[in-house]
Order: structure tokens, then sequence, then C-alpha cells
């Protein structure tokens, strides 16, 4: 008659995690139910293979490299803090959100930290450049055999062609956020989550 | 026996209603989800990505935003998908003050300490016993008697009924199973398949509280091997050896030629193959809509306030879960005979089957799904990610007259 998630919350850590991404209370506890719920091997940490159980992120043609995302440099563990500074970057970002901290860092989920995001899901080496290749790698993902080599290394020309403005014939953060300047990113990299 | 059962369910109706009202319910616990998905589709999105995007041009061509559209989706998902859940018990609302149900561990005052002690020492102490001693009588008669009824040459089919029913109604009983039967006029007949939604093994059992049924399975050593071996000694169940599973041809030709024999009882199948949680349907197999005769589906829909019914079995062994179910409040289900089906003109067996499902789903309440049940143990198949960038290729990408540069 054992009872469920023997390692509980402690109220400390949702008081961290809440100042740190900005979570509320009920938001912390339901995504640690959802956390521990992906858990199969039960020792707080996911792995890559937890991720890829889910099925609708496995038919994800870009599922790899959001589980990615979500691994630090190097890991093949995510923890619960882990997990919550990652999904914070999905935070719907409110208007009369007040930083109450003069000095703290800029908040997860700003459009910058979300440009990021989306920037680090190309550059898959993290050497803050997209290059060529990475970006055709990023293009055959997305399009599977549907498009010719020659095609998909023509779309990869111009896209760079259009956004690179230094001329190394790779797109660094700055010249992607200038790319992106005019696409919503506040809505389109937000989840809504319920209270 | 039937008088004192609605008494005892008057009595936990009362109970679970007013225990529910004493909890103060986090406002914030919404149990209708974490996240608001959006219901747009790939087109649609990627159109709106591209309407704010730099493009002059009119005809679809690639843009660095569209990876936004995966990325957001592929996030939704890690935070609640369709699929992972319906393999775990479903949360309750309000806790029935049953341990096993108690997620997020909320906080309990002592009066609902006090009142899970005494539910505690109710349960263990006087109904589990009772129950335990129910069910042991119960199949030990089943064996017994079909064993006897073997022996019978003539007149077996009047007798074998009987012992069936009988039985299984011990076996109900012994679980406080209490069922509400609708729409009986559309009971399963001879010569037909009965398809239901897969939850427990009780299932079983409830079903054939009402009627008799042929059972469809693989034969199993120990315990429930013996029970097999009895039950086919007095009337035809189909039990296959597990080398023959895998045979489809010849499942199936069993299948038909059971079918055929008017003198025999209806098939029981459950088309999903393995047990999903209650809250929906997931793909029905193909397999027994092939056979082309009239299929008679039947929806089930348990309480969940009085002890989840679900058989996780990658959790819970059989005999854990049946200890379980016994010391559970009641397993309170309806059943409901759907009129029957039939394959129509045109129509093959996989559409057939999803009109069936279809069916059961809205009667029952659930969700209707189109994953298949398989997912629960094996990964899905790569078909349906061809598919996401066939679609986003063609939607999206003009690959053809590509302008030169």
């Amino acid at each position: 008659m054992g009872s469920r998630a023997s390692t509980l919350l402690r109220e400390e850590e949702i008081e961290e995690i809440k100042k740190e991404t900005g979570f509320s209370h009920s938001q912390i506890t339901r995504l640690y139910s959802r956390f521990t719920s992906l858990d199969k091997g039960e020792n707080g940490t996911l792995s890559r293979e937890d991720f890829q159980r889910i099925p609708e992120l496995a038919i994800n043609p870009l599922g790899d490299r959001i589980i990615n995302a979500f691994f630090p440099e190097g890991e093949d563990q995510v923890n619960f803090r882990g997990f919550m500074r990652t999904l914070a970057h999905f935070r719907p970002i409110e208007d009369n959100e007040k930083n109450k901290d003069p000095i703290a860092s800029e908040p997860l989920n700003s459009r910058s930290n979300k440009l990021l995001f989306a920037f680090r899901l190309y550059d898959l080496d993290r050497d803050d450049k997209i290059s060529r290749d990475e970006l055709l790698q990023v293009l055959r993902m997305m399009v599977g055999v549907n498009i010719s080599d020659e095609q998909l290394g023509s779309i990869a020309d111009r896209t760079i062609q259009e956004a690179d403005q230094n001329g190394d014939n790779s797109i660094s953060f700055n010249e992607f956020i200038k790319v992106l300047e005019k696409v919503d990113v506040e809505q389109k990299m937000s989840i809504r989550f319920l209270h | 026996m039937y008088i004192s059962h609605l008494w005892e369910r008057q009595c936990l109706c009362c109970c679970v209603n007013s225990v529910s009202l004493s909890i103060p319910l986090p406002h914030s616990l919404s149990v209708s989800g974490i996240i608001a998905k959006e219901l747009s589709s790939l087109e649609q999105e990627i159109q709106e990505l591209r309407a704010s995007g730099t493009t002059l041009s009119s005809e679809p061509e690639f843009e660095m935003a569209d990876i936004m559209y995966f990325c957001r989706r592929g996030v939704e998902s890690i935070v609640d998908d369709e699929v992972t859940k319906r393999f775990s018990a479903q949360e309750l609302e309000s806790w029935n003050l049953l341990t096993r149900s108690n997620f997020n561990a909320r906080h309990i005052s002592l009066r609902l300490s006090v009142l899970w002690g005494l539910g505690l020492f109710i349960r263990y102490s006087f109904l589990l016993p009772l129950r335990v001693t129910l069910a042991a009588s119960g199949i030990g008669l089943l064996v017994v008697l079909t064993t006897i009824v073997g022996f019978i040459p003539s007149g077996w089919t009047y007798l074998s009924e009987k012992i069936h029913l009988m039985s299984y109604r011990i076996c109900v009983r012994s679980l406080t199973a209490i069922i509400t039967y609708h729409n009986s006029e559309n009971k399963p007949k001879n010569g037909g398949i009965c398809v239901a939604n897969h939850t427990t093994p009780i299932d079983v059992i409830i079903l054939a509280n009402d009627g008799c049924y042929s059972m469809v399975g693989q034969i199993h050593g120990g315990l429930i091997g013996v029970v097999q071996r009895a039950m086919v000694k007095s009337s035809p169940h189909i039990w296959f050896e597990r080398s023959e599973v895998k045979d489809r041809h010849l499942v199936a030709e069993r299948l038909s030629n059971h079918v055929a024999d008017k003198t025999k009882h209806p098939i029981l199948i459950f088309p999903e193959g393995t047990c999903i949680n209650n809250t929906s349907v997931m793909m029905f197999k193909k397999g027994s809509f092939e056979i082309g005769c009239t299929v008679y589906p039947v929806a089930i829909k348990y309480d969940p306030r009085f002890g989840d019914a679900f058989w996780n079995s990658s959790k819970f062994g059989m005999v854990n879960y049946l200890l379980r179910m016994m010391s559970s409040w009641a397993i309170v289900c309806s059943v409901w005979y759907l009129p029957p089906m039939s394959r129509e003109e045109g129509e093959d067996a996989v559409q057939f089957a999803n009109r069936v499902k279809a069916a059961i789903a809205t009667q029952g309440g659930l969700v209707d799904l189109l994953w298949d049940g398989g997912l629960k143990r094996g990964k899905v198949k790569n078909t349906f990610k061809e598919e996401q960038q066939k679609l986003y290729s063609k939607s999206s990408i003009n690959a053809t007259g590509w302008p030169l540069k």
C-alpha cells in the first residue's frame, strides 16, 4: 500500500525554483508530478530514453534536438531543476512583470533568451555560429527524404546569404536576431501554462 | 443479497461525498491539464510565422523561424502528451481516502487522517478477508463443477451455463462490484463477436456475470492454466498455445469456425490488446473485424471514486493487483450494450474498427485516440515522423522553380 513520490519536493526547493523560473507554486508541483511520471527509473533524473518514450515527441522531426536542449553540456541526466530551467524559456512574457530585483539577470523567458533557445537548436557544436553544415543538418531533419540534396543546398546558401552581414559565411547570434526581428517570438515560443 | 448491496452502495456514496466536501480543494489544482494547447495545424502556424517574416516573395520558402513551430510542439508534448498518461492510474479531483490515490501528497488535516485510519481498519480487517474467502470459494467451485460437468455427455450446455454464471456471480460479490447494465436488449447473441474497451482482467468477470461468452486467450501455466483447462471441459473456449498466437491465419480460422457454429456462445475480445486506464480508447486491432460477422460493441466505464480498477501491469503483478482491488471500497461500473454493427459495403476492416471504437468512446465518455496501445511497451513507428516531414516539405517549401542567385 505504498505511497507515491517518495522524494517529495521540499518547500525551500519550490521557493528557489519559483524565484529562478517565475513559475507559480501550483505550476511547479504539477510539473513535478509530470517529471516523476516520466522518470521510469525513479532515481530523480531523466535520461534521453525517458524523453524518447513520449510518442508525440518521437515523431517530431526535431525531437532529438529538443531533447538535447534539456541536457547540459556533456551530461546524460537532467534533474528537476534543470528540467524547470529549460521549460522556463517557454513561459509567456507578462506585460506587468515587474523586475523586483533591479540587478537581477534577465528572466529566462525574455525574448532574447527564447531566441537563444531557438539558436541553440541549430548550433549543435555550441560555437555560437550556425555554419552551413549545421543549417543543412536541421533542414534535412525537417524535410526528411522529400527534397533533394542540391535543392536543400541552395536553400541553405540563400538563407545564409540573406542573414550573413560580416561575410564569414555563417550566422552569429546577433545576425540571427536581426533576421527574426519581425517574428512574434513571444507568442510562437510560449506555452500557456494553466494556473 | 441484492438489497444489502444497494444499501452498501448508498453508504459508500454518502461517505465519499461528505468527505470530498471537507477537503479544501486547492483552487489552483486543475485536473484538466497542465497547459492549454494550440489547436492550429502545421500549415496554419507556418503561415503565421511567415506573415511576420521578411520574405517578399509570395511563394513559400524556408524561413529560419520555422523551427519554432516544431520546437514549441515538442516542448508541449514533453509537458503533457496524450499517450503516456493513459498507462497510469487516473488522477482524481477529490481524495477517496485511499493512500494509493493520493497523488501530489497534498496536505491532509487531522480530521482527514482519522477518517483515513478508520477506513483503513474497515477495509483491511473486515472487507478484505471476507472478499478473499468469497473469491477462493468462487474459483474453487468453478474448477470443481466444470470438471464434473465435463464428464456428463448430454445436457451439458444448460448445466455449464448455470455453473459459469453462478461462479462469476460469486466472484463479482467477492470484489463488491456494483454493476449497472444498460440496454440489455442489445446483449450479444450466439454467432457474433463481443468487443469492449479493456481496463483490467476483471472486465471479463463483469461481462460474464450477465451472460455466457467464449473467451479467447493464451493458455497460461499455474493457477490460471488450471482454471482455463477446467473451463474448456464444459464449454467451448478458445485457448491458444503461445506459439500459435503469432499465426494470424490460424487465429482467424479458429475464430471464424467458432462463430459459424450458432450453438456456441459469442466470443469476447478486447481489440486494444492491452489494459488502458479507462480515460480513453486506443487503437483497435483489426483482426477481429476482418472475420465478417456481427459485432456487438460494449462500453465499460468504472467510477474511479471507489477504487481504481486499472491494472498497471508494469507496476503490479496479478496477485498484488487483486489484493488492491479487494481492499478498495468497491468497484462501481456501468456497462452499456450498444446496438450490433456489421461491416458496410466499401468499408475495410480498419475503418470498421474505427467506427466501432468511436461508438464505444462516445457512449462511455472516453477520449477516442488513434494511438496504438502497444506504445505502452514498444516504440512508435517511423512512418508518423515521415508523414510530418512530408507535410512540412509540401506545404512550406516550394522546392521547384527555385530563383537562382
